[in-house]
């Protein structure tokens, strides 16, 4: 195999929230009083591990994720970014994003994080209704939201915000006045989401035993159509199954999972793929903050989990991911991420079916593509059509 | 020794329908003749087994040698033969009834006559038995004694004017029933210095002595080291013990005329013995065998699967065990596209599917499906030859097809008078043939000829359903004609789905066609492609629905700490899909048939 050496991503987790919200199956904890030293510390201590087994690298992105990493204060993140740009070759142009709640508080540091290091922020706005910002368990209102979102766009030369869509008795039309008020903020980017009951959360509970319904099927699909269609007329084209941006603006470190390219995971729980001398080493870091932490103290990091995918594997999640984008995949980049020809990781008979039914495409560059029908039942797609 | 004189036996069975008391009275002659202790006696001795306890039917026949000292003075010998009440098991009853010269007729004093009774009374008349009828529940507040001896007299045609008035529950003039054996039943006949001629029974399987046989002797004896012969197949085998049923087996020397009991003979599985047969000496055997030995023959079949495929050789080895004791009921591999590796299964009757089918999943924790039973058809093809139809798969092509020739039955219903329109105009949608409506007071009898295969298809469900319960059914099989019978094929993406196709009137096609791919719609979960679902008969479609493309089903958010989990969720789903079945381009979880199938049933 040849020695390409990919830029890196890197994701920084911080795992504390104020609240947990009660959709959110994230690896948030919620703590009266939080450490920030000694997390600091770790994460710096973990980071630098890392680094020292990954080698010295282009680097092409940092992503502060959680949790709330706007809770962190602006001079922890300020030291983490400059033990990035130490220990890699930061691209001139490398990404930093931060996510934040718009809450008062958090908008306040918005400028100090800007000054640390971040250039890019994304907002979980979620909703620009009151009822569904209450119903969603947000600590912000809607002109907080709002106050928040014009603070950032001042202060961040990139901005993006996350909105919650197909929620319980949701009509298409109150949706697209919602998600207009909203692009007329937006700067180049937006994520919208639609609902999702994951296991385990509040809304598990409540959905499983009937306190609401979602809108699914026909319904689903209108709404996302139409969120397609409202999201382009403002020039935002969809790249990804849910986050749409103006050209040029995706956020590349999120590209970076989606083709399948390297990517650090620091904090407790992160998750981590490299490629080292030709195999795949998938890391996952233990998540509980505190015995995190001790670990790391311990030993310099916390991987609980680390084996090397077998290229079968690879090939699988090279697919499943770049499936979701709109740009496809490159047959030959899944064999080099893989090892595993590209004929030989889809079932040819299925790919020919997809590809008659107009869900799968050949674009003219030689890329395959789900079509905006494809993506649109990319989960009932991938396990027929992978081997 | 079994030396006792012909004139102190006396052999006799009990017939009575479902919970009109059979078993209670069993029980009450073995305690009021000391057979068992008081420690002993268990409710239902001779149902042995969980399911014929429960249901309160008999499957296999049992026997049990009662002494009795009667008011004559003189101490008889009296075996009681319990046989099996159920049409499916026809056959088995009339050998056990053979090997008796009396039955008991017990009626419930409340009820009355059923249907069942009656067929199985017929048969007792046919095998030239004395009967004595036997008033059972005479003690409940809504027994009508009278009504039911005339209805005894009208129906059947037996004077009823003596009939023993019990209760078999609180024990009442059990005594009475003794006496009556003695003095209204006629002793055996038999020869015991002709060769040997003893009629074979039943037979079962014991893990300790191997198969055990339940005889009736005819002339002669049988005796420990004789070498006996099966007449029907002339196998031969050593006879290892002899001995009576007390009801626990008891070794005895030999058996003599007149009696009955059993014989162990190193036989290693009941196929090897055949109801029916005659057993007689290997040296000196007999010149003619004992009359009405007859093969017994499946006349339902059905594929029997387990949901789990990896259960098949569980299956196997479950179907070898339970035929080492039920020679009657047989089994072939076959495979299904939709459903994997499973059996082909023929039975007596629907009972018998259903209680091997019971006692798979109870005994064997077998978690099954069984495909929509299936008569045996004569299929007549244009080369003048003809072949058995067991599985509609089997059925060939339409050019090479001259006629078909299905079973039919004569079926008893009884049923009171109010519920006769639904019930005839059931018979009547399943194109049976009236034979007979005649009235027994506010209960009406009818007879009508059916199609089995309209039987096997919800029949009985049905029948309960318009009657609200109040119908007794009963049939036997009344001989093959032919009929405008067309091979239904259910075709999903279309493609076949073997385990679905089946038999059916070429009136009845359309209906069940339409009422198979309406419950598959609902049951096949929406896929990335529209899938039609359709009835055929050949390459003619009688009825089609079509399950649309599911509309959206994505994942919304996935990112780096993702990748695992989608992985591993990809990884399981395409474990689920070897539970699918590929129809083209679509899969079709296995589950979806199952329950179509179980739906039917």
């Amino acid at each position: 195999m040849p020695a390409v050496t990919e830029p890196l991503a890197l994701y920084i987790h911080w795992p504390f929230c104020l609240a947990k919200c009660p959709y959110c199956d994230f690896n948030s904890h919620v703590r009266d009083r939080v450490d920030e030293a000694r997390f600091g510390a770790a994460l710096r201590r973990e980071l630098a591990h890392e680094a020292a087994r990954v080698g010295r690298r282009p680097l092409a992105s940092i992503f502060f994720g959680g949790g709330t990493p706007s809770l962190m204060s602006p001079d922890t993140a300020a030291a983490l970014i400059e033990d990035a740009r130490r220990l890699f070759d930061p691209a001139p142009d490398m990404e930093v994003t931060l996510e934040a709640n718009p809450t008062s508080v958090e908008t306040s540091r918005l400028a100090a994080f800007r000054d640390a290091g971040v250039n890019r922020a994304s907002l979980g706005v979620q909703s620009l209704d009151e009822a569904a910002l209450r119903f969603l368990g947000r600590r912000h209102d809607v002109g907080q939201a709002i106050a928040a979102l014009e603070a950032a766009r001042a202060i961040f030369p990139r901005l993006s915000f996350d909105l919650i869509y197909a929620r319980p008795g949701q009509a298409e039309a109150a949706w697209r006045a919602e998600l207009r008020q909203a692009l007329a903020l937006a700067a180049d980017h937006l994520s919208l989401y639609q609902l999702t009951i994951e296991p385990g959360t509040q809304f598990a509970t409540l959905h499983g035993r009937g306190d609401f319904a979602l809108p699914e099927g026909d319904d689903a699909a209108r709404l996302y159509f139409a969120t397609a269609e409202e999201a382009a007329r403002f020039g935002l084209r969809s790249y990804e199954v849910s986050n749409y941006a103006k050209p040029g603006a995706e956020s590349r470190h999120n590209l970076a999972y989606w083709r399948y390219g390297d990517y650090l995971g620091i904090g407790a729980g992160a998750h981590q793929r490299v490629l080292l001398e030709g195999r795949m080493i998938a890391t996952r870091r233990h998540r509980a903050p505190e015995e995190w932490a001790a670990r790391v103290e311990r030993g310099g990091h916390a991987a609980v989990e680390e084996e090397a995918l077998a290229p079968a594997d690879r090939a699988r999640e090279a697919l499943l991911m770049g499936l979701r984008l709109a740009e496809g995949i490159d047959p030959a980049r899944i064999e080099a991420r893989s090892g595993v020809p590209f004929a030989e990781a889809v079932d040819p008979a299925m790919l020919a079916a997809l590809l008659d039914e107009d869900y799968l495409a050949w674009t003219e560059a030689g890329r395959l593509r789900a079509t905006e029908e494809g993506i649109l039942r990319l989960d009932a797609l991938l396990p027929v059509l992978l081997r | 020794m079994t030396d006792t004189p012909l004139d102190l036996i006396r052999n006799f069975s009990i017939i009575a329908h479902i919970d009109h008391g059979k078993s209670t009275l069993a029980d009450r002659l073995i305690q009021a003749t000391g057979a068992l202790s008081a420690r002993e006696m268990k409710e239902q001795v001779l149902d042995n087994m969980e399911i014929e306890r429960e249901r309160g039917i008999t499957i296999k026949a049992q026997t049990v040698r009662l002494t009795y000292p009667a008011q004559d003075g003189k101490t008889y010998v009296l075996n009681l033969m319990d046989t099996p009440g159920h049409v499916d098991f026809a056959y088995e009853v009339s050998r056990s009834l053979a090997a008796c010269e009396g039955s008991l007729l017990v009626v419930d004093a409340s009820q009355g006559v059923e249907a069942q009774t009656l067929a199985n009374v017929y048969q007792a008349i046919d095998a030239g038995h004395e009967i004595v009828p036997v008033l059972n529940k005479i003690d409940l507040p809504a027994a009508e004694p009278d009504r039911v001896k005339q209805q005894i007299e009208d129906v059947i045609g037996l004077d009823a004017s003596d009939a023993v008035m019990i209760s078999a529950k609180t024990g009442l003039n059990i005594e009475g029933v003794l006496e009556a054996i003695v003095t209204r039943l006629p002793p055996p006949s038999g020869d015991a210095s002709a060769t040997t001629k003893a009629l074979l029974v039943d037979s079962w399987y014991d893990a300790y002595l191997g198969v055990v046989i339940l005889v009736r002797v005819k002339d002669g004896f049988l005796k420990k080291g004789q070498r006996i012969r099966m007449m029907s197949s002339g196998a031969v085998h050593t006879i290892e013990q002899v001995g009576v049923f007390k009801p626990k087996l008891v070794p005895t020397d030999s058996l003599g005329p007149g009696e009955m009991g059993y014989v162990t003979a190193a036989i290693k599985t009941v196929a090897d013995t055949n109801v029916g047969d005659t057993i007689t000496d290997d040296r000196n055997p007999a010149a003619e065998p004992l009359a009405g030995f007859k093969p017994s023959i499946p006349v339902v079949w059905c594929g029997l699967y387990p949901v789990d495929a990896d259960d098949f050789e569980k299956l196997r080895e479950s179907l070898a065990k339970l035929r080492l004791n039920d020679a009657s009921f047989h089994y072939e591999t076959e495979t299904s596209a939709a459903l994997g590796f499973g059996f082909r299964c023929g039975f007596l009757g629907l009972l018998h599917l259903e209680i091997i089918q019971e006692r798979l999943s109870r005994e064997f924790d077998l978690d099954l499906i069984a495909t929509a039973p299936s008569v045996v058809y004569k299929v007549h093809q244009t080369n003048g030859e003809m072949f058995e139809l067991h599985n509609p798969a089997d059925m060939p092509d339409g050019s090479v097809l001259d006629h078909i020739e299905e079973p039919w039955i004569k079926a008893t219903i009884m049923l009171p008078d109010d519920y006769l329109g639904p019930v005839l105009a059931l018979c009547n949608e399943r194109r049976g043939q009236q034979v007979e409506l005649t009235y027994v007071g506010a209960r009406a009898m009818l007879v009508y000829r059916l199609p089995l295969n309209e039987v096997v298809f919800d029949f009985y469900d049905r029948l309960k359903s318009v009657s609200r319960g109040y119908a007794s059914f009963d049939y036997q099989m009344d001989g093959y004609s032919e009929g405008d019978l067309v091979k239904i094929s259910i075709l999903v993406n279309n493609e076949p789905v073997d385990a679905l196709s089946f038999m059916a009137h070429r009136s009845q096609a359309e209906r069940r066609g339409r009422q198979i791919c309406e419950k598959l719609k609902e049951l096949i979960p929406r896929q990335l492609f529209k899938i039609p679902i359709q009835a055929a008969i050949g390459g003619r479609v009688i009825a089609r629905e079509t399950i649309s493309a599911l509309s959206k089903d994505v994942t919304a958010k996935c990112y780096g700490g993702d990748i695992s989990r989608k992985r591993k969720l990809l990884e399981k789903q395409k474990e689920g899909k070897k539970r699918m079945r590929q129809f083209g381009k679509v899969e079709i979880p296995q589950s979806a048939f199952i329950a179509a199938l179980k739906m039917d049933a």
